[in-house]
């Protein structure tokens, strides 16, 4: 069987982390081919739909990537990313997604080796999540009924 | 001119919405002028099988408020699906799931489980439990089936329109009633109520300081010592959803000094409206250092999910995305239909 290859939407700034990708690139360094990168102007203009959108259309995990706090091109848009990102990840673990499947990075435009170290390590703690679809336990529920439900409830499953 | 035919049927709901109808008080009356009620279990002695007689398309609306849950519920709504030429969404619940759509965040073996065994008010032998198999025919009845999820009314039928809220004020209704009657109907999937965020009608919208809001401190409403009618709620620190949610109540809640919990749902092109709230509660939060961040979100808002999606999680993007995997209808209306290649 083949190995499940995850799929990784990366939201970096116009300024830094995409500049590093931009960077990487140029430099031909190598890392996962696991991400596909969508540029924002700012990691504050990233709104939690976005995030939840990605996950909704089969990313496995989001990875967003900001300036270093205070180098901020916007001056703070990036705490603004922040405080949301905090708030998220509470709201992804009450759906019961791992939390690890968002990840935020500051990485800077010169930070093309950290850029590459981080997305080789989100990709492999993403591959030991499993997929998106597989791993939420409040999902899982409606996949799999217990055998209790089936036997003594006589219950259907609604599809 | 004949008089429109028209329906009311409730799904899981908690009666509020049948009482908003009849909150119409006068104006009820002075409707029927122009519509004639065919069928509304809550108030009128019609049966399903008067409902089965009638011509495919024969009533012209019928109002359904409540989430879908039974098997039951999804057979009627599909029944006055084809019997209506309109179907309008009535209410919280029908619209976004509203507060029955709160059971899709646990499994329904722990609500069965619950409400039959382990509930501190139950006495049980410990084997019963409502089963949908068990056909009392003799006796006129049967148990219908409890499904795994609460579903909003558009992710079961189509749906041509809205009225929100939890329940939708008499103003609401009656406004509602006259754009559905008038020559030119609003186009189809409109919500009949504000296209503008609560805090344009809010009369504490101008108490809302001019430098933005920064809040260090979330308080629940038990927790303010003495609310300030006079100031906006968020400047006093209650999470208010105003911003958010769509206008049309007249700030009612917060005319009573409560925040707004946003029944009336998302604006107009929000997909969801849980992540809408989350990114404009965390905006003002005051603070660049993440664990001070943490402890303000630990003592301020305990409970995300039921804070921001208290009335829409059936309509969640993150629940729409099981809806979709199984196969199920889910809201065609969705602007934005890309998917991500592989």
């Amino acid at each position: 069987m083949k190995s499940f290859e995850p799929k990784i939407i990366g939201l970096f700034c116009n300024w830094c982390t995409y500049l590093a990708a931009d960077l990487a690139g140029v430099s031909r360094m190598q890392y996962a081919p696991n991400l596909r990168i969508v540029r924002v102007m700012c990691s504050g203009r990233i709104h939690p739909e976005h995030v939840l959108w990605a996950f909704e259309n089969g990313a496995d995990g989001v990875l967003i990537g900001g300036c270093h706090p205070g180098d901020c091109h916007y001056i703070e848009g990036n705490f603004k990313n922040l405080r949301r990102y905090l708030l998220l990840k509470r709201l992804l673990k009450q759906f019961g997604i791992d939390e690890r499947r968002l990840r935020l990075e500051w990485i800077s435009a010169s930070e093309a080796d950290k850029l590459r170290r981080v997305v080789d390590e989100f990709t492999e703690t993403l591959r030991e999540l499993g997929p998106f679809a597989q791993e939420a336990p409040l999902f899982q529920a409606a996949e799999s009924p217990s055998p209790i439900q089936k036997s003594t409830l006589g219950m259907k499953e609604e599809d | 001119m004949a008089k429109k035919k028209v329906g009311f049927y409730w799904c899981a709901s908690c009666g509020g919405c049948e009482e908003a109808v009849v909150d119409l008080a006068e104006d009820l009356l002075a409707a029927l002028e122009q519509i004639e009620i065919v069928f509304w279990p809550v108030a009128m002695d019609f049966k399903r099988e008067d409902v089965e007689k009638m011509a495919d398309g024969e009533i012209f609306a019928t109002f359904i408020n409540g989430a879908v849950r039974l098997s039951e519920q999804e057979e009627i709504v599909h029944l006055l699906r084809r019997k209506s030429q309109v179907i309008v969404a009535f209410g919280a619940c029908s619209h976004m799931g509203g507060i029955p759509g709160l059971a899709n965040g646990v499994q329904r073996e722990q609500i069965l489980d619950y409400y039959y065994h382990s509930g501190p008010t139950v006495e049980t032998n410990g084997s019963v439990e409502p089963d949908p198999g068990i056909t009392k025919k003799e006796h006129g009845f049967d148990l219908p089936e409890f499904y795994r999820h609460v579903r909003a009314l558009d992710q079961v039928i189509d749906v041509d329109y809205y009225i929100p809220g939890c329940a939708p004020p008499p103003a609401i209704v009656k406004g509602a009633l006259a754009q559905l009657l008038a020559e030119e109907p609003p186009p189809p999937g409109t919500v009949l109520a504000s296209s503008h965020a609560l805090c344009h009608e809010c009369e504490l919208n101008e108490t809302k300081p001019a430098e933005g809001i920064r809040i260090k401190e979330f308080k629940r409403p038990h927790q303010v010592e003495k609310i300030d009618p006079n100031t906006c709620l968020l400047v006093q620190g209650l999470v208010c959803l105003g911003p958010v949610t769509r206008g049309g109540c007249g700030a009612l809640c917060v005319k009573g000094r409560m925040p707004c919990t946003g029944c009336f749902g998302p604006l107009d092109g929000v997909q969801d409206f849980g992540a809408a709230a989350l990114s404009f509660v965390a905006s003002i939060i005051d603070s660049n250092d993440p664990h001070e961040i943490e402890r303000i979100l630990d003592e301020g808002i305990p409970d995300p999910l039921g804070t921001f999606y208290l009335y829409s999680l059936p309509k969640s993007l993150l629940f729409q995305k099981l809806l979709g995997r199984n196969g199920k209808k889910v809201a065609e209306s969705r602007p934005r239909k890309e998917k991500v290649e592989a």
